[in-house]
């Protein structure tokens, strides 16, 4: 590990007066990437003690998540199991009880993939060494993206959380220096790579994410749906966050974002499209799926990745639907 | 750097890399925390802060100064076992012994959860009584692993300690 200077944040107005700074809480991949020398940070700022650690209602009926939550406590919480199941799912689905524990819902959404090659300092890296190159496109890319990639990168964004706010429209609450604060919808917050996969959202340098915000709980049955290669303690190979309405025999609305197959919580105007206003059943499910994947490269060993996105979806979707009014 | 370590108080001078695993084997002699892969994904060196159980490879030792830190060393003694290291030892929860005190401070982290209520990945019901049966066992166990593959034992001896608590 590289050395670093540390210091101790009091506020989240002190944490961010130093640009060049790092933040660390969770720490939980952080210090795993330090240990590797694939991160060299050479200021640490430690937020851990910031107060930003609550969850508050809102006026629209949603919740204020702190940064600081763990996302053990976020899981959880007696309002996000009733009112959002999907998210404490998608929480419940990932890492492990030690992890769950340390890490905090800002780092979750800011953790990096798990590309091998992004690991392996000998290997080239595109978004580790911008302009090294990309050793996943021809080489053991099984667990890499279909969706979204570029010339430069083909590597998956790791969370399960992110995957349920990209599906319940969560809004990211930030604190710049200087002073500003944004409010960015999680829509907004991640970038494709295109030929610049070191930058992965919108942040700008020394920006601190202070909150995370869930409008109110969304109409219908909720559920979250991950296929991995263990039981347990596995990154997804592809994931399903699914709320979908039914009324009067007809999907009334559909919200439905993909982990595992993109660099980011995947979502994907066209599948909604194609489900809101039909019958629920197998017709409607498949042109969802059709929409989802029309744009899907494999690369090798993850072309089972399109069929097997394919059939998750499908197998949320009934499950959302069956017996619905 | 001070600690509150099972109840007491230590100094150290570590380097600011050092992580909490690294400070309690290499500078306070606390060797019953064990270092397997030093990367989050084993288990071996869980430990309890402030009640919590986490890795304590993937954090930095000087962001606990403050915190209440137990170790395998505080649970209980060669003469006074805690009742997880007595199930541990009827149930031959394990073979090498090397995962032993990660498993255990995991046990007991876990099954505070449990009384807390929390929800696992194979709960069927968010909001249910926390039945601690094999298949939740074995999910909330799931960051601990044990290369002898002494799981079903392990099993037993946390039931039979959840069981004996309730």
């Amino acid at each position: 590990m590289k050395l670093f200077d540390y210091a101790r944040a009091d506020t989240p107005e002190a944490a961010v007066q130093d640009m060049s700074a790092r933040f660390i809480a969770g720490g939980t991949n952080l210090l795993d990437l330090m240990k590797l020398q694939v991160e060299t940070p050479t200021k640490l700022v430690d937020i851990s003690r910031l107060d930003l650690a609550e969850i508050e209602e809102i006026d629209d009926g949603g919740l204020r998540i702190g940064a600081l939550v763990p996302n053990a406590d976020l899981a959880a919480e007696p309002r996000v199991r009733e009112r959002y199941p999907v998210l404490s799912r998608a929480l419940l689905a990932g890492a492990s009880g030690q992890l769950r524990n340390k890490a905090t819902t800002g780092g979750n959404l800011l953790q990096r993939t798990r590309c091998g090659y992004f690991y392996d300092t000998h290997a080239r890296c595109n978004k580790r060494e911008p302009g090294s190159g990309c050793d996943g496109r021809e080489g053991f890319n099984r667990i890499l993206a279909v969706l979204g990639t570029s010339e430069a990168c083909i590597a998956t964004h790791p969370s399960d959380m992110a995957v349920a706010m990209r599906a319940l429209d969560a809004v990211v609450l930030t604190l710049a220096p200087g002073g500003d604060r944004r409010r960015i919808p999680l829509g907004d917050f991640y970038r494709l790579p295109g030929d610049t996969p070191q930058i992965e959202t919108v942040l700008q340098p020394g920006e601190l994410i202070t909150h995370v915000e869930l409008p109110a709980p969304p109409a219908g049955r909720q559920t979250y749906r991950k296929v991995r290669d263990r039981a347990s303690y596995a990154f997804a190979l592809v994931s399903v966050a699914g709320v979908v309405a039914v009324e009067d025999g007809k999907i009334a609305s559909a919200s439905l974002a993909f982990g595992g197959l993109g660099p980011m919580p995947w979502r994907d105007a066209a599948v909604e499209a194609a489900l809101v206003g039909k019958a629920p059943g197998d017709a409607a499910f498949a042109a969802a799926a059709d929409a989802l994947l029309a744009d899907a490269q494999g690369y090798g060993e993850n072309d089972f990745k399109i069929p097997l996105a394919r059939r998750t979806l499908i197998a949320v979707l009934r499950e959302l639907t069956e017996d619905a009014a | 750097m001070h600690f509150t370590i099972n109840g007491e108080r230590h100094e150290a001078d570590p380097d600011i890399r050092a992580s909490l695993l690294d400070v309690l084997r290499e500078h306070l002699q606390l060797t019953g925390t064990k270092k397997g892969c030093d990367h989050g994904q084993c288990g071996a060196c869980t430990v309890l802060v402030n009640g919590r159980r986490i890795n304590s490879c993937l954090t930095l030792a000087v962001m606990h100064q403050d915190d209440e830190i137990v170790t395998i060393e505080g649970l209980g003694t060669p003469d006074d076992l805690h009742p997880l290291q007595a199930a541990f030892v009827s149930h031959d929860g394990f073979q090498c012994g090397y995962c032993t005190p990660g498993q255990i401070c995991s046990a007991v982290g876990m099954m505070d959860e449990a009384k807390k209520g929390w929800p696992s990945h194979v709960s069927d019901d968010l909001a249910g009584d926390v039945v601690l049966e094999d298949g939740e066992i074995a999910e909330r166990m799931s960051g601990n692993l044990c290369r002898c593959s002494a799981y079903p034992n392990i099993r037993d001896a946390i039931r039979q300690v959840w069981e004996g608590a309730k």
